[in-house]
């Protein structure tokens, strides 16, 4: 019995993956966390970004990494992505990208396989944790029979559904790294991206020919009636709520178009079940498959059974049950609870982060009024105040968490300390010395590396005051809330940049800790 | 056991970390080697902190689909009184509520177990041996709780 992630990350160790490395990230996060535990070299970034250069330089030394994100954490390394395309790899190298339909523990709903098509990268799609162990193992395949990066991307139910899964092999060795001098393939200036643009095309075609001849696709033909091409966890959904209906499954992209429009015209009707963006449905229909357009009330939120019914149904209307459920909620005392008080007594207007603190937004305390992205929360606050008068200008705080500061709140704070607002700027960081929200995770600041053993720690008011951060002060927002308050009323009067930063470990990482010791 | 060509579907659920997962986590892999085909679907994150879980358990011959589908549940394992309520609506006719108000929850070695006393209430519906159900559980805790487990099961199966 394997979650799809339990099994990513035995077929990444059967694969002979030489590095893990990624950013946290709900449902994606314990890919490496047991890739580390079965024995592989696996490691935290400060961000997606730097773990796809981390995972690249891998590749192009000839070797194999496997890359993991959540949806939102692809955007921030989308920059690499959409360039190593164009360049190929060595090596082999597979992202795993976790989506969250229906957004159990995310900001949006955006759907992987259409950033990966406008990347021209190549995407599978497990439907189980059978499928999550198969599929890893044909990535690494894939990625090094047409020197490209391989996108598999997971959804909630794949990521987090448990079941049986039959695997073969062991710990593979690795592969040996050398790098062999090609300037051309390896420098994207424009004379050289501009054939290699000409390259990934003819790959992509190539790739697609493959797919359609022998790809991960799979065919079931029971009635004639109704046709369902399906993929992913939709799959599944699809198979129990027709069962009589012949289904043509797909696992990668790019599409095995040809496959698809000829099996459509089997049926009298022909529909297309996927989770997420009408990625399949339009391709498909501008390629002439005889297939439905699949309505708009199907790209909001998780599919699952009852939904796939209403779907076959042509019931657009259906919702399901909405059921009273307690939500999230910082833990009885929690440390944020204490940082945020203040901050609501005084009135402010807070610039939020991402972070379990994020539910500081919530009632009673509704001590947040904006939360975008990962680091946003400096960004924003320097605008706000740069537009604001200056009266209200003098209100407005950034709030963010110790791993989200690591992650891409350092270039914020180079933006206020270089252009900074005439009122100044006060951020706040909240340091509870883990990455809390996605499971305590260790990060830069903590000392401590994803295995838990010991590292560099880097100094978050020294990273401050190097970058000319003119007042740096910690307090314990339990023990010295009053005086982090009284020190927070001075500052929002100083027409300079101030850190503060509140210290407490997080309640729940400190007993996790605890268990950890009490196990070795 | 004898495993019935119908898929059988247990939702259990509670607030986080009442051991709602964990339970559920045990008794898939006791599923699983009694020789059923199963699938475990849960929501991690922050879903997880502090809020509502819930985690659905679905055994038989063969399960496709991960999630339970509406009205389908046959056994809900309610770790929170109040969640009776809240999920009873799955329920298919005939569907069956084990909650803490069939155990006498005063009894109970510590309040931290009353999730394995709820598996004990249940295991009475499945036809699988106590020794099977106490030697899976313990695969899951350190050796010290083995007795405290123990008793907290036996108080759900006989209550």
């Amino acid at each position: 019995m394997l979650s799809g992630n339990e099994a990513i990350a035995l077929a990444a160790r059967h694969c002979g993956v030489a590095l893990g490395v990624g950013y946290p990230g709900t449902p994606s996060t314990e890919i490496l966390e047991n890739f580390s535990e079965l024995g592989g070299s696996a490691e935290w970034a400060p961000n997606e970004k730097v773990a796809a250069e981390v995972a690249l330089g891998v590749a192009f030394a000839e070797s194999d990494s496997l890359i993991t994100m959540k949806h939102v954490g692809f955007n921030v390394a989308q920059d690499l992505f959409f360039t190593a395309a164009y360049s190929g790899i060595q090596g082999g190298m597979v992202a795993v990208v976790a989506d969250d339909p229906g957004m159990a523990s995310s900001q949006n709903e955006q759907d992987t396989r259409s950033i990966a098509r406008c990347g021209g990268l190549p995407v599978l799609e497990p439907a189980d944790s059978q499928e999550a162990y198969d599929f890893t193992k044909l990535a690494f395949k894939i990625s090094r029979k047409f020197k490209t990066i391989v996108i598999i991307r997971t959804t909630t139910r794949v990521a987090h559904t448990t079941s049986i899964v039959e695997y073969s092999g062991e710990i593979a060795p690795l592969a040996a790294a050398d790098y062999r001098k090609d300037i051309p393939t390896h420098v994207m200036v424009p004379a050289h991206a501009k054939p290699a643009h000409k390259v990934l095309r003819k790959k992509l075609a190539e790739m697609q020919a493959w797919n359609n001849a022998e790809g991960p696709n799979k065919i079931e033909m029971r009635g004639s009636d109704l046709g369902i091409v399906a993929s992913g966890v939709a799959y599944q959904y699809a198979r129990e709520a027709a069962p009589d209906a012949s289904i043509f499954k797909v696992g990668m992209s790019p599409l095995p178009i040809e496959k698809i429009v000829e099996f459509s015209k089997n049926f009298k009707r022909c529909i297309v079940v996927e989770e997420g963006d009408p990625y399949m449905s339009e391709l498909l229909r501008a390629n002439g498959a005889n297939v439905e357009e699949r309505a708009q009330a199907w790209r909001f939120g998780e599919l699952n059974v009852d939904r796939v019914r209403a779907q076959i149904a042509n019931d657009t209307s259906f919702e399901m049950p909405v059921r009273k459920a307690k939500p999230p909620a910082l833990c009885k005392g929690c440390p944020h609870i204490f940082s945020f008080q203040p901050l609501v007594e005084l009135g402010l207007i807070v610039a939020g982060d991402i972070g379990c603190y994020t539910l500081a937004a919530m009632k009673p305390l509704s001590g947040m009024d904006m939360q975008i992205c990962m680091g946003a929360s400096i960004g924003m606050g320097v605008g706000m105040r740069k537009v604001l008068p200056e009266e209200k200008a003098r209100k407005v705080v950034s709030v963010i968490g110790d791993s989200t500061f690591m992650h891409s709140g350092l270039t914020g704070l180079v933006q206020a300390i270089y252009n900074p607002p005439s009122t100044g700027h006060v951020i706040i960081i909240v340091d509870n010395s883990t990455t809390a929200m996605t499971g305590h995770q260790e990060n830069p600041a903590t000392g401590k590396r994803l295995d838990r053993s010991e590292t560099s720690k880097i100094s978050i008011e020294e990273v401050a005051r190097a970058m000319g951060a003119k007042s740096v002060a910690i307090f314990n927002p339990v023990r010295e809330q009053a005086q982090f308050k009284e020190h927070l009323i001075e500052r929002l009067k100083a027409p300079e940049i101030s850190v503060i930063i509140l210290r407490q470990p997080c309640i729940l990482a400190a007993a996790a800790e605890i268990k950890r010791k009490a196990k070795q | 056991m004898k495993i019935s060509d119908k898929i059988t579907n247990v939702k259990v659920a509670g607030l986080g970390g009442m051991g709602v997962l964990k339970a559920a986590l045990i008794l898939g892999e006791l599923l699983f080697e009694e020789g059923c085909d199963v699938k475990k679907a849960e929501v991690h994150g922050m879903a997880q902190r502090g809020g509502s879980v819930s985690s659905d358990v679905r055994f038989g011959k063969k399960v496709i689909s991960p999630i339970i589908p509406e009205n389908e549940t046959d056994f809900l394992l309610s770790l929170e009184p109040e969640w009776s309520d809240v999920f009873k609506d799955t329920l298919r006719q005939g569907g069956v509520v084990i909650s803490p108000a069939d155990i006498d929850v005063s009894k109970l070695p510590t309040a931290k177990a009353l999730n394995i006393a709820i598996l004990g209430a249940f295991s009475k519906h499945l036809d699988i041996p106590e020794e099977r159900w106490l030697e899976v559980i313990a695969k899951f805790f350190p050796a010290k709780l083995a007795a405290s487990n123990e008793a907290a099961f036996k108080l759900g199966r006989n209550s």
